[in-house]
C-alpha cells in the first residue's frame, strides 16, 4: 500500500485522531512508525485500518520541541537539562495498543507524549544514553555487566498554563505490593520475555511486561544495508514465521519498485507461507501441551514437524531459517519431489491432527485449564490490537489474507476462521482448525503450479523510488508488516516492521487482572509469543 | 596411564581438533598420572559425562533447533543429555543457544555465577560465537566468550540438530579427560586460574570485599584483663632476669 498521509494541525491533532476512530470507524491502530525526517524533524506516522471496510489510513505529524532547563520539562533529577525533547499529543487514551507502541517510539527517537502515563524506555536499559534511531546518535557498542537500576516510576509529561513542558512522577507500584519477576530467563516465557507481576497472593493484579533482552537492532542496521542484505535478518525475527517474515519485506520492496511477479512465484510463496504456518502451528501445539505439563503432547507435535521441514528443507536446503525469498520471485526453483511429498505430507498430516485433540485438545483437564483463562473481549481485542488466531478467537476477522489478499489467497477457497470463547481454548482451537484450511490451501495450489521463471530479473544495484509504502501479510501469530520510506538510495532510509508480539504482550495486562498467576503461563503459552519478533 | 576419552562407534582419530584436546590433557597431567586416582578419575568422569543436565538458556533460533534434538527425530536422550534444568544450580552446562544482547549479557554472567562447579559452556550459533549476522548492531555482545568462558563452539546459523549433537560429544570427551582429583578440573578464566578461586567467590568479593582477609579488631577490653596481662609479662621479664 503506497501512503498518503494525512496531516493535521499540533494543537487539533488529538481532536482529529479521536475522529478518525468515533466518526470514520478507524478502530484498529495497527502500526506507530517512529521516525528522523531529517530537516523536518522527528515525527511519527500512524497506520489505521476501518475493520468494518478494511480501509486504511495513515497520520503524518511532526513532533513539536522544547529546550529542557529553567523549569522545562524537568524530571526531578536535572539530567536532561538543555537538551532538546520533542513531544506529540498521546493516542494512547485513543488506542490502547499505543501504550506500548509509543514507549518503544520514546525508548528509540526520544519523543515524549504528552499524557502517557508511563514514559519508560521499553527494550533499551534504563540507563542508556542518548537515542540510537535518530540519524546523529553516535554509534556506540559498549556495555556493562552491572545491573540495571530500573526506575520504579513512570514519567507524564503535560504542558502546563504557560505551554512548558512539564512532568509528574507515577509511581508503579503501592507500598505494600508484592512483585515477583518473571523470566527473562524462564522456560513457560517462549525466550527471554520479563513479565514484572504484581500479585495480591495468587491473584495477579498487574502486569508490566519488560522487552528488550534479545533486542538486535535490526531496523537500525537495516538503515546501513543495501536492499537484498536486508533479507536475511527477517529470518531471524519469529523463526517459525521466516517465510512469511521475509515475504513483508520482498513484498514491500517489490511493491516500491513495481515488479510484476510471474504466478509461478505467486503459488510457490503462497504454498511456502501455508507450510511454515503449519511448521509454526505444529510447534505451537507443542508448546502449549510443554507448558501445561502435557510432555508427550509435546512430542507427537515435534515428530510431525520434522515432516514438514523436510518436504521444505528439499527445496530451500534449510532447516529452520529459509532464506527462500528475494526480491523479484525466489532464490531457486522448486526441487523435483517438492509436489509429491507435499501430496503425501497433507495426506499423512490430516488424520494426524485429530491425535492432538485425542491426546490433549479434547482432554477435560486442558478444558479445565484454558476455559475462561486470560480472556478478552471483541473490543478489547481491536482496542489492544490483538491481531492473528489470538483476535478471532474472539470473532475478530482480522485474517491479512482476507481483507487484503497477496498472493493467491483470493483465488483459492478457504474459510477464516473465526470462534467465539474469546479464551485461551478458543485460542488453541483456532490454531488446530488453521492447520486445516493451511492444509486446504496447498491441495488446491499443489497440482496447479504454472510453468514460468522463478525469479524476475532484478538490476544489480536495487534503489527503491522516494516514498513511504506498508505492506502486510499473515504471519504465524497475528499481521505482520513492514513500512518502507524511501529517500532514492541503495538502502532505505527508515524501515520498520509491525511485530505480531508486541500487541499481544500489551494485551497481558487487561486479559489476567483478577487472575490467577498459574493462568498466566497458560495464557502466554495459548497466545502465541515468539520474544525476538517482538524485540527485533 | 594414557587418557583418551572414548565414544562408542566414533573411533578417536575421526573427531575432529584432537589436538587441542591432547594439549588440555598434557596441561592437567604434566606431573604424571597416578594409577590409584587417575582409575578414579577414569570412573567419575564416566558418570558426569553421560549425563550432562543443561541449563535451558535458549534466547532465540538456535533453542529451537535444541529442542528438536531433544524430541523424537533426534532424540539426544541416547547420550544422556535429556535432563535440562531451569535452575542454574542444578546444572553442569550453559547451553547458550542465541544472540546475547547488552540487556541479557549481566543475567547470563549471573546465571553462569550461580552455576555449581565443575561447570561447561557451549556456545551454539554464530551469535553466541562472534555476534554473527548482528555483528555490526549497537546492541549486541560479539560473542559470549567476552563475559564467561566457552568449552565447545557449535557454529551454524543455527547449527542442524546433528552440529548440536556433535558438539555435545566432544564435550564429553572433554569431560572424560579431566583430572577430579587434584588440579583445576575444567576451563577457567585468567582471573580465577591465577587466585585459585571460583567466580562465584570473585564475585562476592567484588561487591562485598574479601572476607577473608579482614584483620580481627578487638575493642573495649576490660581493664582489669589488660593490668592482669602487664603484670603477668613483667613477672615473666624478673624470672628471665634472674636467670
Amino acid at each position: 500500500m503506497k501512503l498518503e498521509f494525512l496531516s493535521f494541525e499540533f494543537d487539533k491533532f488529538a481532536q482529529e485522531m479521536q475522529n478518525l476512530k468515533d466518526k470514520k470507524g478507524f478502530d484498529y491502530l495497527v502500526t506507530i512508525v517512529g521516525e528522523d525526517f531529517g530537516d523536518e524533524g522527528l515525527g511519527c506516522v500512524y497506520i489505521l485500518e476501518n475493520t468494518k471496510t478494511h480501509e486504511r489510513c495513515s497520520v503524518k505529524m511532526i513532533a513539536k520541541s522544547q529546550v529542557c532547563g529553567d523549569g522545562i520539562a524537568s524530571n526531578g533529577t536535572g539530567d536532561t537539562d538543555g537538551q532538546v525533547l520533542a513531544y506529540l499529543p498521546t493516542v494512547s487514551n485513543i488506542w490502547r495498543v499505543a501504550d506500548l507502541l509509543e514507549r518503544e517510539v520514546f525508548d528509540f527517537y526520544g519523543i515524549v507524549f504528552l499524557g502517557h502515563p508511563d514514559m519508560r524506555r521499553l527494550f533499551l536499559r534504563s540507563d542508556f544514553k542518548g537515542y540510537p534511531f535518530r540519524k546523529d546518535w553516535a554509534f556506540n557498542d559498549k556495555y556493562t555487566l552491572e545491573d540495571d537500576e530500573e526506575p520504579d516510576y513512570g514519567l507524564e509529561y503535560f504542558l502546563d498554563n504557560d505551554g512548558n513542558l512539564q512532568s509528574k512522577q507515577n509511581r508503579l507500584f503501592g507500598s505494600d505490593d508484592y512483585v515477583i519477576n518473571i523470566g527473562p530467563q524462564h522456560p513457560a516465557t517462549h525466550g527471554v520475555l520479563r513479565l514484572q507481576t504484581v500479585l495480591d497472593g495468587e491473584t495477579v493484579k498487574r502486569i508490566y511486561p519488560h522487552l528488550g533482552y534479545i533486542h538486535r537492532a535490526i531496523e537500525k542496521m537495516w538503515e546501513g544495508m543495501t536492499y537484498p542484505q536486508t533479507l536475511a535478518l527477517t529470518d531471524r525475527l519469529n523463526y517459525l514465521g521466516a517465510m512469511q517474515h521475509r515475504h513483508a519485506l520482498v513484498g514491500v520492496i517489490e511493491e516500491a519498485l513495481g515488479v510484476e511477479l510471474t504466478d509461478r512465484i505467486k503459488y510457490i510463496r503462497t504454498i511456502m507461507d501455508e507450510l511454515q504456518r503449519l511448521d509454526s502451528h505444529l510447534l505451537y501445539t507443542s508448546c502449549v501441551a510443554q507448558d501445561l505439563g502435557a510432555l508427550t503432547g509435546m512430542l507427537y507435535g515435534m515428530r510431525d514437524r520434522e515432516h514438514v521441514l523436510n518436504v521444505m528443507e528439499e527445496t530451500t536446503g534449510g532447516r529452520l531459517i529459509q532464506n527462500y525469498y528475494r526480491i523479484g520471485g525466489l532464490q531457486d526453483d522448486i526441487d523435483p519431489n517438492f509436489v509429491k511429498n507435499c501430496k503425501d505430507l497433507v495426506k499423512y498430516l490430516r488424520p494426524t491432527i485429530q491425535e492432538y485433540m485425542d491426546i490433549f485438545g479434547d482432554n477435560v483437564i486442558t478444558h479445565n485449564r484454558l476455559e475462561n483463562c486470560g480472556p478478552m473481549s471483541l473490543e478489547d481485542c481491536i482496542n489492544y490490537a490483538v491481531t492473528g488466531p489470538a483476535g478471532r478467537a474472539s470473532g475478530w476477522k482480522n485474517d491479512v489474507r482476507k481483507n487484503h489478499p497477496y498472493d493467491m489467497y483470493d483465488k483459492v477457497e478457504w474459510e477464516q476462521c473465526t470462534l467465539t470463547g474469546c479464551d485461551s481454548m478458543d485460542r488453541y482451537l483456532v490454531h488446530i482448525n488453521e492447520m486445516y484450511q493451511s492444509l486446504n490451501i496447498i491441495e488446491q495450489l499443489i497440482d496447479n503450479i504454472p510453468e514460468g521463471d522463478f525469479y524476475v530479473k532484478q538490476k544489480p544495484i536495487i534503489k527503491c523510488p522516494e516514498g513511504q509504502w506498508y505492506y502486510s501479510v499473515e504471519g504465524v501469530a497475528g499481521e505482520f508488516g513492514v513500512y518502507l520510506d524511501s529517500r532514492g538510495d541503495k538502502s532505505p532510509y527508515r524501515m520498520k516492521m509491525r511485530p505480531m508480539g508486541l500487541s499481544l504482550v500489551g494485551a497481558f495486562d487487561p486479559m489476567l487482572r483478577g487472575q490467577k498467576i498459574a493462568d498466566l503461563i497458560a495464557t502466554c503459552a495459548a497466545i502465541d509469543v515468539v520474544i525476538p519478533d517482538i524485540d527485533r | 596411564m594414557e587418557i583418551k576419552p572414548k565414544i562408542k562407534s566414533i573411533p578417536y582419530e575421526e573427531w575432529n581438533d584432537n589436538e587441542s584436546l591432547e594439549k588440555i590433557v598434557d596441561e592437567l597431567h604434566e606431573g604424571g598420572v597416578n594409577v590409584i586416582t587417575g582409575s578414579l578419575d577414569k570412573l567419575i568422569n564416566w558418570g558426569r559425562a553421560n549425563s550432562l543436565w543443561s541449563l535451558t538458556f535458549a534466547t532465540s533460533c538456535c533453542g529451537i533447533e535444541f529442542m528438536a534434538c531433544g524430541c523424537a527425530r533426534y532424540d539426544f536422550a541416547r547420550f544422556g543429555f535429556e535432563v535440562t534444568r531451569n535452575s542454574p544450580r542444578q546444572a553442569d552446562l550453559i547451553m547458550c543457544a542465541g544472540t546475547i544482547t547488552h540487556k541479557m549479557a549481566p543475567a547470563l554472567k549471573r546465571l553462569y555465577d550461580e552455576m555449581a562447579e565443575p561447570k561447561y559452556v557451549i556456545a551454539v550459533g554464530g551469535c553466541a560465537i562472534s555476534g554473527g549476522p548482528f555483528k555490526s548492531s549497537y546492541h549486541v555482545v560479539k560473542g559470549i566468550e567476552e563475559i564467561i568462558p566457552v568449552d565447545v563452539f557449535i557454529p551454524g546459523c543455527p547449527p542442524r540438530p546433528e552440529a548440536i549433537m556433535y558438539g555435545m560429544m566432544q564435550l564429553q570427551r572433554k569431560v572424560k579427560i579431566e583430572k577430579f582429583f587434584g588440579g583445576a578440573n575444567h576451563k577457567q578464566t585468567a582471573e580465577e586460574a591465577a587466585l585459585g578461586v571460583s567466580n562465584e567467590e570473585l564475585t562476592f568479593r567484588e561487591k562485598h570485599g574479601d572476607h577473608r582477609r579482614e584483620p580481627i579488631v578487638v575493642t573495649d577490653v576490660p581493664e582489669e584483663f589488660t593490668e592482669e596481662l602487664k603484670n603477668s609479662r613483667i613477672e615473666e621479664l624478673k624470672e628471665e632476669a634472674k636467670a
